[in-house]
């Protein structure tokens, strides 16, 4: 009789597991420390913070104390404002980068799987071009050039994207095109623009949208190495790459200083990579039912 | 014929470049249809029904090439430049397609697919064009439509999805309905519903409709015309109650006798047709059918039968030794 109710049990159970599933609390800590990150990033000139660029020379690689939360850097810079200001800069090259790649990126990766022939042609060589180029000279001949700002940082970054995002939005545009409903709306009398704007955009939107995530993570990263070069934003500036990069120099006495950047680069990047799987996931057509 | 036909389309021939060479899909394809009347197109995979339609509604792959002419209510489809095309496409012509499954756009809601449709061809404001919707989907037999509005394609059954796409290919009130094998992808129970819905409509719009299928037990009561289509060509064409009663061309006798009867004893093996449609892009001597036809002889093998009237005009078939006896097969 118990083997009996215990299979009732679990048959009872097996059903709602399945919606859950979906959403794990790790997501939901992700999500949280995103929120946490930026809410931290764009209220930073309201919080009761000293000036993240205020060197104080007698206080130099000072322990955690009631003034400095987190200590101080190697010029005497209170270490959580600049950990919070360096949020900004890393969040905002972070953000802004993939959008131009997405925006570029996607509409043209659209157009080249809607419209085929020689146009496609044209944007896959491009791109193929554009992505043969080894980006770091890339960058250094770019920042050479234009000098160090981040808006420039941001564009090249941006544009260092648009490959990526070109190809995804062209392979789902290339296998929804041939979808019945595509057709169908072509048989109803729908335009070129009102196909790939309303009935192929939205379609394309999800998958775009996860990977735009991962871009996010994947640019944090990218701009923390060139900022550890010495190539992303100018000092005094912080940015958590640049932070990480300063910290070496005082590795043996302070590793704090390297770490601290790097575990808050490191949760952030983990949160927008857990977030872009979950919603990658959510988007896989074997488990949405389409 | 004795009405001006609607449509009539033209000796249109479609041709498909592959890699194996030219494929002719649609070989010299002659018919005509009148308003309100109902032409069934009959034939099996591959044989070059869907090519024809897409042929008349100019959405042939892009490296397909037509010719012949394609006329619709006095205008030539295949030389009309595109802009005049594309209002034609929706409000006068339109298509149910085979699939519910992917004919609708999964991620809009039906209310959204319904109105942007009814918007963009009748100009009707949103208060408006809303209401025609709901008017649309419990015309189409779906209960509590105004629900349906804020669903989902997904959230629907396969025969329900199928109504959503008659009722959007429906809301432009077009004079001619084309409908693509509108229920080979639907349960037996619910095909027979589909297809009384979309002989109601058409009764009660007054439009003409071109039924496609590969089985002949659709078309049989619910056609005035039926064109049996065999490797891209018209192969037999009849008034339907004329063609059931007397079939001539041994194809067409062979795609009847594989229907499976409910009447037969159990565990009958079912007639099939011997072997494969011909390589379409080999041209073959003589009549295509003639490697898997039972009354093939000597001149089916050297010439090709030409689709021509024999003893009333209306019907008319493409064969040396076309079936003399009455249509009741028991192989």
């Amino acid at each position: 009789m118990a083997t009996l109710e215990l299979s009732i049990d679990e048959d009872v159970s097996v059903s709602p597991i399945r919606r859950t599933r979906r959403l794990g609390p790790l997501f939901w800590a992700a999500i949280g420390w995103m929120i946490f990150v930026f809410a931290a990033a764009a209220l930073a000139s309201l919080l009761p913070l000293p000036s993240p660029t205020d060197m104080d020379m007698l206080e130099r690689r000072a322990p955690a104390s009631v003034l400095h939360w987190l200590g101080t850097d190697g010029l005497g810079r209170d270490e959580l404002a600049r950990l919070i200001y360096g949020a900004q800069i890393s969040l905002t090259v972070g953000l802004c980068a993939p959008i131009i790649g997405i925006t570029i990126g996607g509409a043209l990766g659209m157009l080249a799987g809607y419209f085929r022939g020689r146009f496609e042609t044209l944007v896959v060589g491009s791109m193929d071009v554009l992505l043969a180029f080894p980006p770091l000279i890339l960058v250094l001949a770019i920042i050479a050039f234009l000098g160090q700002s981040i808006l420039n940082l941001t564009c090249i970054l941006g544009v260092l994207g648009i490959p990526a995002f070109m190809r995804v939005a062209r392979a789902a545009t290339l296998t929804l095109a041939r979808r019945e409903f595509v057709i169908a709306a072509q048989a109803l009398g729908a335009t070129h623009a009102r196909i790939l704007l309303r009935e192929l955009l939205p379609n394309v939107f999800l998958p775009l949208f996860a990977f735009f995530l991962l871009g996010v993570a994947v640019t944090i990263v990218v701009e923390g190495a060139l900022s550890f070069l010495g190539l992303g934003v100018p000092p005094p500036i912080s940015s958590w790459g640049s932070m990480i990069g300063e910290g070496r120099e005082s590795l043996e006495v302070a590793p704090r200083l390297a770490f601290m950047p790097a575990i808050a680069m490191f949760l952030t990047v983990l949160s927008f990579n857990l977030v872009g799987d979950t919603l990658r996931a959510l988007t896989d057509p074997r488990q949405g039912a389409l | 014929m004795t009405e001006s036909a609607l449509l009539s389309v033209e000796d249109v021939s479609v041709d498909l470049p592959t890699p194996r060479g030219n494929l002719r899909a649609v070989d010299r394809v002659d018919l005509k249809i009148g308003a309100g009347r109902t032409l069934g197109i009959v034939g099996e995979s591959g044989c070059g029904k869907t090519m024809l339609s897409r042929a008349i509604l100019q959405l042939l792959p892009k490296k397909a090439s037509l010719s012949g002419r394609v006329m619709f209510d006095g205008q030539d489809l295949v030389r009309l430049d595109p802009e005049r095309l594309r209002k034609l496409r929706g409000r006068s012509l339109a298509v149910v397609f085979q699939d519910p499954m992917t004919s609708l756009n999964p991620v809009l809601t039906i209310g959204t697919q319904l109105v942007e449709t009814l918007q963009e061809h009748l100009e009707l404001d949103g208060n408006v064009a809303k209401r025609r919707s709901v008017e649309l989907l419990a015309a189409v037999g779906i209960p509590a439509p105004e629900q349906r509005l804020t669903q989902y394609p997904h959230q629907l059954s396969g025969g329900m999805r199928q109504r959503v796409a008659i009722a959007i290919a429906l809301s432009c009130e077009p004079k001619l309905l084309i409908a693509d094998e509108p229920t080979t992808a639907l349960d037996v129970t619910i095909q027979a519903q589909i297809l009384d819905l979309l002989a109601r409509e058409q009764r009660r719009r007054h439009m003409a409709m071109i039924l496609i299928t590969h089985d002949l037990g659709v078309v049989a009561g619910r056609t005035d015309e039926v064109a049996v289509m065999y490797a891209g060509r018209v192969v037999e064409r009849a008034p339907t109650a004329a063609l059931f009663k007397k079939m001539r061309m041994p194809y067409t006798e062979a795609l009847l006798a594989a229907i499976p009867k409910i009447d037969a004893a159990p565990h009958t093996r079912l007639p099939a047709i011997s072997g494969r449609p011909p390589d379409p892009t080999r041209p073959i001597q003589g009549c295509s059918f003639s490697p898997r036809c039972r009354y093939a002889a000597g001149q089916c093998y050297r010439e090709k039968p030409l689709l021509a009237a024999a003893e009333s005009l209306d019907h008319q078939y493409a064969c040396f030794h076309p079936i003399e006896i009455t249509a009741d097969v028991d192989a």
